[in-house]
């Protein structure tokens, strides 16, 4: 059947490249090779580096995750201390709040006395002036009065007698 | 004559033995698919075996294969 | 026999299986042991793709990790995670294997979707050279921890004893089908999907089809990126599964 120039080159083998035997030996040589030369890349250089890095990452994963660990604990208890300052720091407030509120108490009550004394001072002094100044109104007002007394006798046509018209005023006045 | 009555033969023989391949495909068809429904009842397990199933196509695909390469054979090395 | 579907009177031409030819990188010689080729090509970009990944995207050593880094270290993890789940704590000693397989494989398989690029992982030769090695590392790992109690793994003591030398029977026989199915599971994968985008491509050529195939191409390349980590996950997790069944073949 096939009997052209092209088929007469290939008569030699049979139709099935792979049934053709005279290349196996080529093939099974430059196999060998390859095999031979990929299982030393693989086992000197390649599957050694891939572990490391494979267990380097592991490693820094493992690593990372421990100082996670850490920080969250240091975290907690950075928030503890926080607390526990801020509580202080109201103690201290409030201390301070009570210990100013007394100091002003007692300054204020000082305060007081101070200006109630001053005020009481201020009183008495004001009292006597007054009692002095109602004094005097009624020395005037007997002064007036005996004037006066004296004037109406004289306008009425009575004898003008000093001496007893004073005496009846007083006397008037006292009663 | 007789030559052509041989490659004749051969030829009946290839596409009969091509045949095979179906059995072949039927066999690979029926791992996958016990394995899907068994998977689907219990997916935790599935995973697990997925290695197992391929050992088992690879079984069942290796004799289809063996079919093919008896056609070849008789269409081109006989 | 035919090797390609040539239609001349459709204009439709198949090639999906040329994308596999292993072909001289320089020149036009035939391909010894030695030559360098597109697996050779494509094999370097794979360790440049792992090394941009797990060593030049991790050489800063962030702690908050770059896109790049953070890429690395979830494959790191996801394979690491694997391992340990699936074959146990005392397996880790084994990680950087299963890893060298993993990624080597995942790389291969990503860079094999670039449009004209070749899948080194299509190759049942390159797959079974590694299903070989688990294979045989299993095997020895089993028999150097456990000596000949080892072979307990295939006397299953659980079972009824009339029972016992049937099943010991399928058990060696499953046993030594493990490399088999672990290496063709991956190379007929790769080589499927990119098998049936070439197909979807050809069809392109006539333009009434063309936008259905391109969508079919856009659709199987989205699955083809999804098989191409289930199938470096799978053979990684089974590579922990056998491992498992040598340091604990007691079951």
């Amino acid at each position: 059947m096939a009997s052209n120039s092209s088929e007469a080159a290939e008569a030699a083998s049979p139709g099935m490249p792979q049934l053709d035997f005279s290349s196996f030996g080529n093939q099974i040589f430059w196999l060998v090779v390859t095999l031979v030369v990929i299982y030393v890349i693989l086992s000197r250089v390649a599957l050694p580096r891939i572990a490391d890095v494979l267990a380097e990452r592991r490693e820094s994963i493992s690593n990372d995750i421990a100082a996670a660990e850490d920080l969250k604990l240091k975290a907690g208890e950075a928030e503890v201390a926080y607390h526990k300052a801020l509580a202080a720091a109201r103690a201290a407030a409030s201390n301070i709040v009570e210990a100013a509120k007394a100091e002003i108490k007692v300054e204020l009550a000082a305060a007081i006395a101070k200006a109630d004394g001053e005020i009481s001072d201020k009183v008495a002094e004001g009292e006597k002036v007054i009692q002095e100044i109602r004094k005097d109104a009624l020395a005037s007002v007997e002064d007036v009065a005996k004037s006066t007394a004296s004037a109406l006798i004289g306008a009425l046509g009575g004898k003008d007698d000093a001496p007893s018209v004073a005496k009846a005023v007083s006397s008037e006045m006292k009663g | 004559m007789e030559g052509d009555i041989v490659q004749m033969g051969a030829y009946i023989g290839a596409g009969l033995a091509c045949t095979g391949m179906g059995g072949a495909a039927v066999g690979v068809g029926h791992v996958v698919g016990n394995f899907l429904s068994g998977a689907l009842r219990n997916p935790s397990a599935a995973a697990g075996q997925t290695a197992t199933m391929f050992i088992g196509i690879a079984f069942a695909e290796a004799l289809g294969i063996f079919s093919f390469l008896v056609a070849l054979l008789l269409m081109f090395a006989v | 026999m035919a090797s390609e579907v040539n239609s001349e009177e459709t204009g439709l031409v198949f090639h999906p299986m040329d994308q596999f030819i292993v072909e001289p990188l320089f020149g036009d010689g035939p391909v010894l042991w030695y030559t360098i080729t597109n697996v050779t090509l494509w094999m370097a970009l794979s360790v440049v793709a792992v090394v941009l990944l797990l060593v030049v995207g991790t050489s800063r050593r962030a702690i908050v990790p770059s896109r790049t880094q953070s890429i690395g270290e979830l494959a790191y993890g996801f394979v690491y995670k694997m391992v340990e789940d699936v074959a146990g704590k005392d397996a880790l000693g084994y990680f950087p294997y299963i890893m060298t397989l993993f990624m080597f494989i995942v790389c291969a398989n990503f860079l094999g979707l670039v449009p004209m690029s070749f899948t080194t992982t299509s190759h049942i030769a390159v797959t079974a050279v590694m299903a070989m090695g688990v294979f045989l590392t299993v095997t020895l790992i089993g028999f150097f921890k456990h000596g000949f109690s080892f072979l307990s793994l295939f006397w299953i003591s659980s079972a009824p004893l009339p029972l016992r030398p049937i099943l010991a029977v399928i058990e060696i026989i499953s046993y030594f089908v493990r490399p088999v199915s672990h290496s063709i599971r991956l190379a007929g994968n790769m080589m499927a999907g990119h098998a049936v985008i070439k197909v979807f491509a050809a069809f392109a050529g006539i333009a009434v089809i063309a936008p259905l195939s391109v969508l079919a191409i856009t659709a199987i390349y989205a699955l083809e990126i999804l098989v191409s980590f289930i199938q470096a996950y799978v053979f990684a997790i089974l590579t922990c599964v056998y491992l498992k069944d040598a340091l604990h073949p007691h079951h």
